[in-house]
């Protein structure tokens, strides 16, 4: 089953590359990770999703926590966080195809943030199931590029997740 | 006072206690090594290679329980350490590695000797640090040496550029420092003390499994007197050897792959396991599926991560060894009635063990023409002193120490159990007799193995430091020969040493003594004559060359489908 787990890390040298090989080494899945500092100093927050048994999932907590730079970590079970991801996406949008491309935009509350006479680029945001689903509505159109962030997830309600 | 940072770094191990350090110089040390030269306070031993060294700083730290400190050079002195520090780091022994770095400036850029340290050892050490600013350098040293120590304990590499060496500043060291992701677990919960043992007296059938941790943890007296108080057999790992006498009725001796046939049946037929400091290693549970099938299991560990990693758990408790085994005992003490009880009801258990034990003790077949290896450990024991410390290589000398070399007492026994480091014994002994120079250090070898670090016999001899050096010599690489004979069809493919060495002249060469036997009738006269010997020494028994390690659990065999004899 996919995870998605919050992790809150010292703003360290080498940080991401000791999360990194510690999910390489002890063969475990990265779907999408990302990363960037927090609003507390000398923090950063990365988001990892990642795949596995329940077995696999507390030994990914677990070996987690036990690196000395990671403060906490989250596994945000369903419903307890919300995630967006952003992507951008290039398609070709030639004749009858660039209202379609529009209608599409709209539906999604997308936006064009780039348009050449062959093509649009596109920004979309939302829950990383919205962006498989438009995608799929676009890949037919022909998807010249596809860029995403990968997940990042805040856990519901008013309580604030700090170190 | 303003320093530079050779000399902060060598003042903070003075603080953290330091008096002993294994390493060897070169060009990102030398600033270090200028310091040295003038400070009393470190006695610092050149080993004849960095692996050495660091192995040494590891026998050091087992045999006393202390952060064992090493130093290597950059480049090749750091990549030359990395076989010591995951040897280490498999075992949990604490450890501080300091090596030198090129120059902030020229990190990055291939400078000569320059190798990315950080990134080798990020897999085997507990943490790393590399220094940038010799402001950060006493916080960082204090910070490595409360990381190798606390929680379960392990190395920690610090990378000292040497620019950061050569910029002063003010040398204050840190009174407490703060760590905000490093709190580990010390204190058992109370609750789950109480429900483990009261879960435990409704068994019939239980046995104590007892791994390194209680080495470690400092936790050998906790645990053999709830052991006694309970009545419990209790049976090892090989790093577990020595946290409970075996020479104790309840022993079972070690388990596992070549462990004792009564250990193996009774995890076999247990139905409450407490695992305590132990990891359930693939060499000590057999096939996975098939493992102690009957049995609930309490798992004691300091390292959350230890629990539930390869088997199924039903009542973990985290926490430091020895403080949780304190409140066990005062947990059982709460329930005299329940306890005798208890103890009443496992007399038909005790019968079981009784019979596996005499059905098949280890054992093996004495010979009056060649010298069978497990007579010349038997005898080691019986002619050491009850104290001594032994240090084994890796390979079938390891495991028949392990069977027929009796350990009463923790750290002291001093093997490569999670990584299996040949080349381990003779640094490892070698640091263990700079700690108790007083004691009597053996180290137990094969062959092939001795001559992975031969040359520190050098170092045995410079320092005066006489260890003891048995050769079990079988002219094979035993342990794979042992495998090829069983699951190969006897294809002794690049196993036989060809070559036979002449121990007794190497000895001299080194400026050491040596002795030699293929005679059973003359192995208590060497060793005799070898403990003798005021200096180091090599005695060398040429014995049975195709003797093997037995039983045997076949990899991938369950516990109980052991080879007896083969
Ligand atoms: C550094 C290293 N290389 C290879 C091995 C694989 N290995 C395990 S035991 C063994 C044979 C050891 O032979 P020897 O030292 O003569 O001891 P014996 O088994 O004969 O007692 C080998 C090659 C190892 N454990 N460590």
């Amino acid at each position: 089953m996919q995870h998605t787990i919050s992790v809150l890390v010292e703003n360290e040298f080498g940080v991401l590359a000791r999360v990194a090989s510690l999910f390489s080494g002890r063969g475990f899945n990265i779907d999408s990770l990302s990363v960037a500092p927090t609003n507390e100093e000398g923090l950063s927050r990365m988001t990892i999703v990642t795949r596995g048994d329940d077995n696999i999932l507390e030994q990914i907590t677990k070996q987690l926590n036990k690196l000395i730079d990671i403060i906490k970590v989250i596994d945000f079970t369903d419903g307890s966080a919300i995630e967006r991801e952003l992507a951008l996406i290039k398609v070709s949008a030639e004749d009858e195809s660039r209202a379609e491309v529009l209608r599409i935009v709209d539906i999604f509350r997308a936006k064009i943030i780039d348009v050449t006479p062959k093509s649009y680029t596109i920004e979309a945001t939302g829950n990383p199931l919205k962006i498989d689903a438009i995608l799929e509505l676009l890949r037919p159109l022909g998807l010249k590029e596809l860029v995403r962030t990968g997940s990042v997830a805040i856990g519901r309600g008013a309580k604030g997740w700090t170190g | 006072m303003k320093m530079n940072g050779a000399r902060i770094m060598l003042e903070c191990l003075k603080k953290e206690g330091v008096d002993t350090v294994f390493g060897y110089p070169g060009g990102t040390v030398i600033n270090i090594y200028d310091e040295l030269y003038n400070f009393k306070e470190i006695r610092h031993i050149l080993p004849r290679h960095e692996q050495a060294g660091v192995h040494a700083a590891d026998g050091y730290a087992r045999a006393t329980g202390k952060v064992g400190v090493a130093f290597a050079t950059s480049g090749p002195g750091a990549t030359n350490t990395v076989t010591g520090i995951a040897t280490a780091y498999m075992d949990s022994i604490p450890l501080v590695i300091v090596t030198g770095q090129v120059p902030t400036a020229l990190i990055g850029n291939d400078a000569f000797q320059e190798a990315d340290i950080i990134g080798i050892t990020r897999s085997c050490t507990k943490h790393n640090f590399l220094v940038r600013d010799v402001k950060d350098l006493a916080t960082i040293m204090k910070k490595a040496f409360y990381i190798a120590r606390s929680g379960r304990p392990g190395p920690v590499l610090v990378d000292l550029p040497k620019d950061v060496q050569i910029a002063q500043t003010e040398f204050i060291y840190p009174e407490t420092i703060e760590i905000r992701g490093y709190k580990p677990n010390l204190i058992g919960h109370p609750k789950q003390v109480e429900k483990a043992v009261d879960l435990l007296l409704t068994s019939r059938k239980p046995v104590i499994y007892v791994g390194g941790g209680v080495v470690l943890g400092n936790a050998a007296e906790g645990l053999t007197s709830l052991a006694r108080k309970l009545s419990i057999p209790v049976t090892t790992t090989l790093m577990g050897l020595g946290s409970f006498p075996e020479n104790d009725s309840l022993s079972l001796g070690m388990l596992g792959m070549h462990g004792a046939y009564c250990a193996n049946m009774a995890m076999t037929h247990s139905d409450m396991i407490i695992a305590v400091g132990a990891r359930f290693d693939d060499r000590v549970t057999g096939k996975i599926a098939t493992f102690a099938p009957h049995a609930k299991i309490i798992h004691i560990d300091v390292d959350p991560t230890s629990i539930k990693k390869n088997v199924r758990v039903d009542l973990p408790i985290v926490g430091d060894v020895k403080d949780v085994l304190t409140k066990m005992i005062k947990q059982a003490d709460k329930n005299k009635e329940k306890v005798a009880e208890f103890k009443d009801a496992l007399v038909g258990w005790h019968e079981d063990i009784a019979g596996w034990k005499s059905k098949h003790p280890i054992s093996y077949k004495q010979s009056s023409t060649v010298i069978k290896p497990q007579f010349v450990i038997q005898k080691l024991r019986e002619l050491s002193d009850d104290d001594a410390i032994i240090a084994t290589d890796v390979g079938q000398h390891q495991m028949w120490t392990a069977q027929f070399f009796e350990f009463n007492k923790p750290r002291t026994l001093l093997s490569s159990g999670g990584l299996g480091t040949m080349g381990y014994g003779l640094p490892a002994a070698l640091g263990a007799q700079v700690a108790f120079p007083q004691r009597q250090v053996i180290t137990i070898c094969g062959d092939g193995g001795v001559q992975m670090n031969i040359q520190e016999m050098a170092t045995l001899v410079q320092n005066r430091l006489p260890v003891k050096i048995v050769i079990l010599n079988n002219n094979f690489l035993g342990m794979v020969r042992q495998w090829q004979e069983l699951f190969f069809d006897k294809r002794y493919s690049q196993t036989c040493m060809e070559m036979p060495i002449d121990f007794i002249k190497l000895a001299e060469a080194y400026g050491a003594k040596g002795f030699s036997t293929s005679k059973p009738s003359e192995v208590e006269k060497v060793i005799m004559q070898g403990f003798k010997e005021p200096g180091p020494v090599i005695m060398e028994f040429k014995i049975a060359r195709e003797e093997k390690v037995l039983p045997m659990v076949p990899a991938g065999a369950s516990l109980n489908e052991m080879v007896l004899n083969a």
